[in-house]
């Protein structure tokens, strides 16, 4: 199956017949007129058309999700972006074109628009083609476009070069939304994030204002020198979720000054060593 | 009570403004597209313009708990940049269908030059065609005339008149308008147009049937909180509660409802997918927490400057 064949699939199995008949003639025009301005219209009707009801795809469905591009989550999707990505997609064309017309499209989108397009970064051809379209995302000041990148989406850990990717962790701990939903946060982690993010620990420290404990998850493996007195500061005198934090970014510095902090902190040790404390069940309970 | 205000052009407008505004209650605006005092010189700077009223303002008005909503047109001042205005009608079908936009708007006669009246009648046919509504902009100058003559030519283009809501309406207006069963919107501006002392009397002459008013607060002298203030007066010179309602809430949204894009449970019920789109965010509050429930009061004279 292609994503267009399992975005139809799960559309068939949700839409009212009038819907889904509506949205398959719209496909099967696109899929032989070549004229922009067709998709254009096609593409802003979808929210009147199909609604926006949440896409609520099962576990099934995700794992098929998965199979077909690796990666690909539809957790939080609604039917209204399932429906616009697959008449971008029906739309066809090479990386060439159909980048032409997600340009035009992002240039009058709306809101709802902005965040199904860039939710369909992953499936679109020649993937390297839209790494500064993403990159557009991450800048927008509306947070629900920046966590459409951000969060549950893998193009940005594939294609985004690596300024761009930490301006998107940075950002996210600016806007305050999660870092756990970034698809490869730790397989990108990298010495020059892990800086910029203790530099920023520094800022609001110095303005006495709180830091999001998943700011170290980025900031462990490289951690050195003056980070691992940061971690230590953030391990004694922290929240129970700032200690946590410290305490599972000190277990993958790899490091024997970080296993000499941790010593002094048995409980931690044992929940990580467990499993019982992870990032993930950090962030859940943040 | 709760207040829509169906005409106020908030990208002009400051976060003090939607602050105040939704603690007097507002709980929807309209803003319609227009110029920005000058003229705009190429279409690429009216694509940013239309763009923002569908994105980043419908977002920032969320941020203090207030629904944004907009009308989409060329104006009729700008109608008389000939190339500009042929360019900009071939982009606007590409927003007309945009979450949110109610209207074809806001449009109509300036000059009432033949620009402005060809611009119009491409606006009127798109309307059709689109199945939306109209919102016109009546001309400041010859008023009485060209406001007949823009219901003239909407009836003349095939959109019926209680498709059409025609905005700035004074006392010499508003009876064809009503007689012709077109919706009559008035706007309350502190220097020009409708003062809120003779809005009183227009409600106690007329009542409250497809009535309603509104700031268009932009960038110059004007008031973002005239229907909330125009609403207090007209209670305290008796006009009953139920036609207060009806003027200064539920007509304007009897009539751009009409849409199907705005609808009363957004902003009392609101879906969880609306609040991930729009009702999240900290970005216009640099660090504070968002307000979204909790709107700072305003002071207590602020309710009670009467327009003069």
């Amino acid at each position: 199956m292609t994503p267009l064949q399992v975005l139809e699939s799960w559309l068939r199995a949700r839409l009212p017949a009038p819907a889904f008949a509506w949205l398959q003639e719209q496909a099967a025009i696109l899929s032989v007129h070549s004229g922009d301005a067709r998709l254009y219209m096609a593409v802003s009707l979808v929210a009147r058309k199909i609604g926006k009801d949440d896409l609520n795809a099962t576990p099934e469905e995700r794992s098929a999700a998965d199979q077909v591009r690796r990666g690909w989550d539809p957790t939080d999707w609604s039917l209204d972006q399932a429906a616009r990505i697959h008449l971008l997609l029906a739309g066809g064309g090479d990386g060439a074109r159909f980048s032409h017309r997600l340009d035009q499209l992002c240039a009058t989108a709306d809101i709802g628009e902005l965040v199904a397009f860039y939710r369909g970064l992953p499936l679109y051809p020649d993937p390297p083609r839209h790494a500064e379209r993403a990159a557009e995302g991450v800048r927008s000041n509306m947070r629900a476009v920046f966590q459409a990148v951000a969060h549950r989406n893998p193009y940005p850990s594939e294609q985004l070069p690596e300024g761009a990717w930490n301006q998107m962790v940075l950002k996210a701990l600016f806007v305050g939304v999660r870092l756990d939903p970034i698809v490869g946060l730790d397989t990108r982690a990298n010495p020059a994030l892990a800086r910029m993010l203790t530099d920023y620990a520094h800022e609001r420290w110095a303005a006495s204002r709180t830091i999001s404990p998943e700011l170290w998850r980025c900031v462990g493996p490289f951690a050195t020198g003056g980070m691992l007195d940061d971690l230590k500061r953030v391990l004694t005198t922290g929240t129970d979720n700032e200690r946590a934090a410290a305490a599972l970014a000190l277990t993958s510095a790899n490091n024997p000054d970080a296993v000499a902090l941790l010593k002094a902190h048995p409980v931690l040790v044992k929940s990580i060593a467990e499993g019982t404390l992870t990032w993930r069940s950090l962030a859940q309970a943040i | 009570m709760r207040f829509i205000d169906p005409h106020i052009h908030m990208s002009a407008r400051t976060t003090d403004d939607y602050e105040r505004m939704a603690a007097a209650g507002i709980v929807a605006v309209i803003e319609p597209a227009f110029w920005l005092g000058q003229p705009r010189t190429n279409v690429g700077s009216y694509i940013d313009y239309l763009s923002n009223l569908v994105g980043w303002e419908r977002f920032r008005a969320a941020q203090f708990g207030i629904r944004h909503y907009c009308t989409i047109g060329l104006n009729s001042k700008e109608a008389n940049n000939e190339a500009l205005s042929e360019a900009v009608l071939e982009i606007l079908p590409r927003y007309l269908l945009k979450e949110g936009v109610v209207a074809v708007g806001e449009i109509g006669y300036d000059d009432q030059t033949p620009a402005e009246d060809r611009a119009y009648r491409a606006q009127l046919k798109m309307a059709k065609d689109l199945e939306m509504l109209v919102q016109i902009h009546t001309p400041h100058r010859d008023k009485k005339s060209g406001t007949i003559r823009s219901m003239d030519v909407a009836v003349e283009m095939g959109v019926a008149p209680h498709h059409v809501i025609v905005d700035h309406n004074n006392e010499e207006t508003v009876r064809e308008v009503l007689d012709r069963g077109f919706w009559a919107a008035f706007t309350l501006y502190p220097q020009t147009k409708m003062g809120n002392e003779r809005m009183v009397d227009v409600a106690r002459k007329y009542g409250s049937e497809r009535i309603f008013i509104d700031s268009s607060a932009d960038w110059g002298v004007s008031d973002p909180l005239a229907v909330p203030k125009t609403a207090r007066l007209m209670l305290e010179r008796g006009i009953s509660r139920a036609d207060v309602e009806a003027i200064c809430y539920r007509n304007a949204l009897l009539a751009f409802g009409q849409s199907g894009q705005m609808k009363e449970e957004h902003w009392l019920s609101p879906q969880p997918i609306d609040q991930r789109v729009l009702f999240e965010g900290n970005s216009v509050l640099r660090g504070q927490q968002p307000r979204v429930n909790e709107l700072p009061q305003i002071p207590e004279h602020s309710e009670q400057i009467v327009i003069k």
